[in-house]
């Protein structure tokens, strides 16, 4: 089977990941599960996308059908995910997998459950090489790794390559998970809530790490969280999940300074700040995300918005298409007319939370 | 890791001699007089003098506390039994007479055990094969009708008793097809051909019917390893399917397999009287249940001893493998 080109309308020196319309389905005893529901977005080498939203809003999901991890036998991808210029979604597995790791690598959210415990670190950083690099023998895999462990700041990387994941600390865990990512250069980097399992301090850590050596290999990040303190600390686009699809999408100046839809609002006014007034209220989304098999109908927001009347039955009736705000690429899918949504932030949401 | 092996050793010394002191404690509860079973089998011939005798040659006539003492002495060093003209000389490993025919319960051991050992370790290759290679097929193709097949088996495996098992298997293989002749053990030093196809018929039914339950113990574990972080991330590195099967989850399913494995075999070597006794072996646990029936004392002692030496040896070697397997497992 030949594999596809790039063809005329994603350019070579375009995104090198171009995500159109993805649609990700796994059928289960109750019933169809709409994970992913029609996302697009793109990110180029040498920048990062954050991706936010509450577990079930199909962030990771999203992720893994970039890796094309999903079991075919349970779950349906259909739309686009170009990868370097070639469309991924349904390429045969061995196709894929040569991707893996080399092209497009993951890092977790909790190091410790993703090693192999059984396997020293330093092993499973080199069996991460030599898949990619057959010609290399077991001691120049080991010594990549070793050289890998340093670079990501482990202090003696040559002994810490024999030790296995539970004699390392979380940060250590996490920067040798880094290691292990990064050790066939790849092209973009999948970080999976990597902060989430860690300590504060260690987090920060984590980040200018992760900065740092986006700076040296130049590489696509996409990092999935549901912290908008670490999407500020170092994405350059933001997309914004809910219930599977896309509500806001655009730089993070735009999103998370003039942010246009009621969902991002209740994340930022949900969130203390540190600067603000500590007696004022955050302002918390009321209820849960909704179940995936049984998405509310219209905009899957309306049960949880307090602006869901203001638009009469539309937002019951009619799923909001993603649009851009006037004049800019921030993109937004919201019923509410543009000028209440700019009254509505300035007035009510500005003040409270990390929204200052 | 030394100090684990010395504790872990001193403790499995504990519970062997706990073991030996309740057997031959029990033995003494009961009320029938050995010296008269050995006597004859009516009281009229004993006269209490001859009941003496017995007693005497036989060392009976001692303390208990001593009488145990020189038993557990005669393992070691060996000892003399019985006092005067009627004493035996019993070179260690020393488990005294048969009460019933006289015959030194080392030798009836060296007969019976090899019996044993070969039913188990045989038995126990093709449960473990079969087993865990069921099972493992079983996980991967997960829902197909491959796997319905292995569990369905498998649940009428692992409830059908040897007792008919066996039986079965005779009837079909042996009487009613004539493709396999009754078993009849030849020790392997002998002749290893007629030894295999002796085996044969019990080697399949204990094993067939313990591979039931590693079956569905390996299918188990592996699916809930498939679903550990750990593969998703050889996946993500791009391994091929070979690998992240075999080294990482077999790796990490196999491990609780070998615990269970190895304390199944510790129990079965003290003795698999059903298999032994449908199959027509005079093994150790053939031999125990007749001694016991005749309350033949030092058989009893013995193999109750040795079987508890084989559950107490599995559970040590179980423990160190684990450690060995598993590098999070810290001995001490």
């Amino acid at each position: 089977m030949a594999a596809p080109k790039a063809s005329a309308d994603t350019p070579a020196d375009g995104p090198y990941l171009r995500v159109r319309d993805l649609r990700v389905r796994f059928r289960t005893e109750d019933g169809v599960v709409r994970a992913v529901d029609g996302v697009s977005f793109a990110v180029e080498r040498g920048r990062t996308l954050g991706i936010v939203g509450e577990s079930g809003s199909g962030k990771s999901v999203t992720s893994l059908a970039v890796l094309g991890l999903h079991d075919p036998r349970r779950t349906e991808v259909s739309g686009e995910i170009w990868v370097g210029g070639r469309n991924i979604v349904g390429l045969p597995e061995a196709e894929i997998r040569r991707l893996r790791g080399r092209d497009i690598a993951m890092i977790f959210q909790d190091p410790l459950s993703a090693l192999h415990p059984y396997y020293p670190v330093g092993r499973q950083i080199a069996e991460a090489y030599r898949i990619h690099h057959p010609e290399a023998n077991r001691h120049a895999a080991h010594r990549r790794a070793v050289e890998m462990l340093d670079r990501v700041g482990i202090p003696q990387p040559a002994r810490r390559a024999e030790q296995y994941p539970h004699e390392f600390s979380g940060g250590m865990r996490q920067r040798a998970m880094i290691a292990m990512a990064l050790v066939n250069d790849p092209a973009l980097l999948i970080a999976d809530e990597p902060t989430t399992a860690l300590d504060v301090t260690v987090q920060a850590q984590i980040l200018d790490l992760l900065a740092d050596l986006q700076q040296e290999f130049h590489s696509a990040i996409i990092l999935i969280t549901h912290d908008l303190g670490v999407v500020s600390q170092v994405a350059d686009d933001v997309l914004v999940m809910y219930a599977g699809r896309a509500v806001e999408h655009g730089s993070v100046e735009q999103v998370l300074r003039q942010p246009q839809h009621p969902y991002t609002w209740g994340l930022l006014s949900s969130v203390p700040s540190l600067h603000g007034d500590p007696n004022a209220d955050l302002l918390p989304i009321p209820g849960n995300p909704p179940s995936l098999i049984n998405i509310p109908p219209g905009c899957a927001f309306h049960p949880r918005c307090r602006y869901a009347d203001h638009t009469g039955t539309r937002s019951y009736r009619e799923v909001p298409e993603l649009r851009p705000v006037a004049g800019t690429n921030h993109l937004v899918a919201c019923h509410l007319p543009e000028e209440e949504r700019r009254r509505r932030y300035a007035e009510e949401i500005a003040r409270v939370g990390v929204a200052r | 890791m030394l100090r684990f092996l010395v504790k872990k050793l001193l403790l499995a010394l504990t519970t062997l001699i706990a073991v030996s002191v309740v057997t031959f404690g029990l033995f003494f509860a009961v009320p029938n007089n050995p010296a008269e079973l050995m006597c004859g089998d009516s009281k009229n011939v004993c006269s209490p003098e001859r009941i003496a005798m017995i007693e005497r040659r036989m060392g009976l006539d001692k303390p208990i506390v001593t009488q145990y003492g020189d038993f557990m002495r005669g393992i070691f060093v060996g000892r003399t039994i019985g006092s005067g003209p009627t004493a035996r000389e019993c070179p260690a490993p020393c488990l005294g007479f048969s009460f019933r025919n006289d015959e030194p319960v080392t030798e009836i051991v060296a007969r019976t055990l090899p019996v044993t050992l070969s039913i188990v370790f045989g038995a126990a290759v093709v449960w473990l094969v079969l087993g865990v290679s069921i099972g493992m097929a079983s996980a991967l193709r997960r829902g197909t009708a491959l796997d319905k097949l292995a569990v369905g088996t498998s649940l009428v495996g692992a409830s059908m008793p040897i007792l008919l098992f066996g039986p079965l298997l005779l009837i079909v293989l042996v009487y009613e097809t004539g493709l396999l002749t009754y078993p009849r053990y030849t020790p392997i030093t002998e002749d290893p051909v007629a030894w295999a196809s002796a085996m044969i018929l019990p080697w399949f039914a204990l094993g067939f019917l313990n591979s039931a339950t590693y079956a569905r113990l390996s299918r188990a574990q592996m699916l809930e390893t498939l679903s550990e972080d750990f593969i998703r991330t050889a996946r993500a590195k791009g391994l091929p399917k070979l690998a992240v099967y075999g080294r990482h989850a077999l790796r990490a399913a196999i491990t609780p397999i070998i615990t269970i494995a190895g304390l199944d075999l510790g129990a079965y070597l003290g003795g698999t009287v059903i298999t032994e006794t449908v199959f027509g072996f005079t093994g150790l646990g053939k031999t125990a249940l007749n001694a016991a029936l005749n309350l033949d004392m030092p058989i009893v002692m013995a193999t109750v001893l040795l079987a508890a030496v084989f559950v107490v040896t599995a559970n040590v070697l179980v423990d160190v493998l684990y450690a060995v397997v598993d590098p999070r497992v810290r001995l001490g």
